[in-house]
């Protein structure tokens, strides 16, 4: 009996220090991967100061990639969120023909390196490419131009939101809608009373994921993009350039704008789900 | 769900906000632009040639000109023009690239080359050596670079021209060396080559790799591009090594001609290209430490930094660009048969 008490005692111990050491490990790790990094991308930012900072961040060129970068994630995010509804809805409700090569093609992207994602736009856009020959005399720029940014920040950000529902469709089965559709709901009410409400934080989250992906996006966007100053140069492209031009702080100064902006993306997932789960309003009630 | 709708909708409104934002403020060109597609060493001297064309434009026209810039490797530049960029102008780091352009769209006109003086090159350059202050590992001319335990930086010569200028004036000095011995050259090339840990693709990632992450012995430069690391990142860290021989680098620039037209941008483009063997476009070269091909133009105080070097060229030891690429850097070329064996 004593014995037994005095092993327990040990193993709750152990269990705390265990606790503790995981713990430590866990804080140490998100210390040295996530935290420095970032604390030195803002430091090297303001190490000229703030007027450095201020300068590099208002600067013409600068302002552009900005406004590109928050127009091209507008509409890729856009995009991807009709089209990640759309896919999930059918691929979790209902059962076709072609179902799982469906479900494969949307994690594409995922699994094609982000180079190959830009070149096929040029390999289907490009002076010589299937489409651009027609492009080209219609006067119409698809590649080295918005277009083709657009579009190739849609390829790659295309699964999260699809990826982010799917299991939490499948997982939530389709009772819910057979019941509002007994209880004579019409197809949108069904979608925007009963759907859209069960998976609400699920599409939150994946817009989130998408919204940062199509901010940060390099590889494919910098195969499509030209790299036209004030024109075609998104965020990461810009800071590129920028650091190629021994321009280290301005480099850093848009770099930390970049990070702020993610940064408020999470704040802004935080806000959204306290207010969610607060007393006024859980989900659907 | 109530809340739902409302912060779905808010969410919405957010968002095509951010659009609107985005398009409506997006400027308005009234004036007249180009776009000029150029290689990598070039940014710091377009952004000033940029300006003064502007204000000679702005004083014999009465337009106001905007020049839109890209950089990047040079092969890559060209790459991206002939898949459609939409260049009014190249300015590239060798004539094979134009001709590229030429060759596979016909967007330049064929014998664009002869359209401007001095084979269509307003300023030229050299290769010449970066290395760590005081120089610590002797490096004193191409022979010192296939040395075991020197690491050597430079692009890569199928995505970078400065690079392929790296290869020829290494192989010419080989040439020299080895009294035209082919295989003595090749084993030269390729005991460099076993000496290179990165190829960065263009000639500002190469420099970058050198003066910033601080990799490497010797970097092989351009002379404008050695020049400028050692203004913007110190004189106290870097270095110039000038070798015994080395090859006259010609940077060339040509008209796109269908793009031109497309934009209706012709008279502009040309105007610009003209302006670039003006007096002021040539003191500008020279301030970039570009060698101008009018030098009583520059300031004596800029032409006096440029070094004396013996200067062989593309035309009469490797008759002409397109048998150098063609020998050198064409896939199965002396560069890919050199390159693998490391």
């Amino acid at each position: 009996m004593k014995l037994s008490g005095s092993t327990r005692s040990a193993a709750v111990s152990e269990g705390r220090f265990a606790r503790a050491c995981l713990l430590a490990l866990g804080l140490a790790f998100l210390a040295l991967f996530l935290l420095l990094p970032l604390a030195a991308v803002f430091a090297e930012a303001l190490s000229k100061g703030l007027a450095v900072y201020a300068a590099a961040v208002a600067e013409p060129d600068a302002v552009a990639a900005i406004r590109l970068t928050l127009l091209v994630t507008a509409i890729a995010v856009a995009c991807n969120l009709v089209f990640g509804l759309a896919a999930s809805w059918s691929v979790a409700k209902f059962s076709f023909p072609g179902k799982s090569l469906l479900v494969t093609l949307i994690d594409l992207p995922f699994s094609v390196s982000p180079v190959i994602s830009g070149l096929i736009y040029v390999l289907l856009f490009g002076a010589h490419g299937v489409f651009g020959p027609w492009l080209r005399a219609h006067g119409v720029e698809v590649i080295f131009a918005v277009p083709g940014i657009v579009l190739a920040t849609v390829f790659v950000t295309l699964p999260f939101v699809a990826r982010e529902l799917i299991p939490l469709m499948e997982a939530q089965g389709r009772g819910d809608e057979e019941v509002a559709r007994t209880l004579g709901a019409s197809g949108w009410q069904i979608f925007f009373r009963v759907t859209l409400p069960n998976v609400k934080w699920g599409l939150l989250y994946g817009v989130l994921l998408c919204n940062a992906r199509a901010m940060g996006e390099f590889g494919a966007v910098s195969v499509v993009s030209g790299h036209i100053r004030g024109l075609t140069n998104t965020m990461p492209l810009h800071v590129e350039i920028l650091y190629n031009e021994y321009n280290f702080a301005a480099a850093f100064a848009v770099a930390s704008l970049l990070a702020l902006l993610a940064l408020l993306t999470l704040a802004l997932k935080t806000v959204l789900e306290a207010r969610g789960a607060g007393p006024a309003g859980g989900p659907g009630h | 769900m109530c809340v739902l709708v409302r912060t779905g909708r808010r969410l919405f409104s957010i968002v095509a906000l951010a659009a609107g934002l985005a398009v409506g403020a997006a400027p308005a060109f009234a004036e007249a632009t180009l776009l000029n597609v150029s290689y990598d060493p070039t940014r710091e001297f377009y952004k000033a040639f940029n300006a003064a064309f502007a204000a000679h434009w702005k004083a014999e026209t009465g337009e106001t000109a905007h020049v839109n810039m890209s950089h990047g490797g040079s092969g890559k530049q060209a790459r991206a023009v002939i898949d459609g960029q939409d260049a009014d102008v190249v300015t590239l780091a060798l004539a094979y690239d134009i001709d590229a352009i030429a060759d596979k769209t016909g967007f330049v006109a064929k014998g664009w080359q002869a359209r401007l003086p001095h084979d269509s090159a307003p300023y030229t350059s050299t290769i010449v050596f970066l290395v760590r202050k005081g120089n610590p590992k002797g490096i004193r001319d191409w022979g010192d670079l296939a040395k075991p335990g020197v690491q050597v930086i430079t692009p890569n010569p199928k995505t970078s021209g400065g690079a392929r200028w790296n290869v020829l004036a290494a192989w010419a000095w080989a040439e020299d060396a080895f009294s035209g011995d082919e295989a003595k050259a090749r084993g030269y090339l390729r005991a460099v080559f076993r000496n290179v840990p990165v190829l960065d693709t263009g000639a500002r990632g190469s420099t970058t790799t050198f003066v910033k992450r601080g990799i490497g012995d010797v970097l092989l430069s351009w002379e404008n591009e050695a020049f400028l690391a050692i203004r913007e990142l110190g004189p106290q860290a870097f270095e110039i090594v000038v070798p015994s021989v080395s090859i006259l680098a010609q940077p060339t620039v040509a008209l796109v001609d269908a793009n031109a037209a497309r934009h209706g941008s012709r008279k502009l483009a040309e105007a610009y290209l003209a302006y670039l063997y003006s007096p002021e476009g040539q003191r500008l070269a020279a301030r970039h430490y570009y060698r101008p091909v009018s030098p009583q133009y520059a300031d004596p105080a800029d032409m006096a930094r440029f070094p004396q070097v013996k200067l062989v060229t593309v035309g009469e030891r490797f008759g002409g660009w397109r048998a150098a690429q063609q020998r050198f850097f064409a896939d199965g070329g002396v560069f890919d048969q050199i390159y693998p064996m490391r």
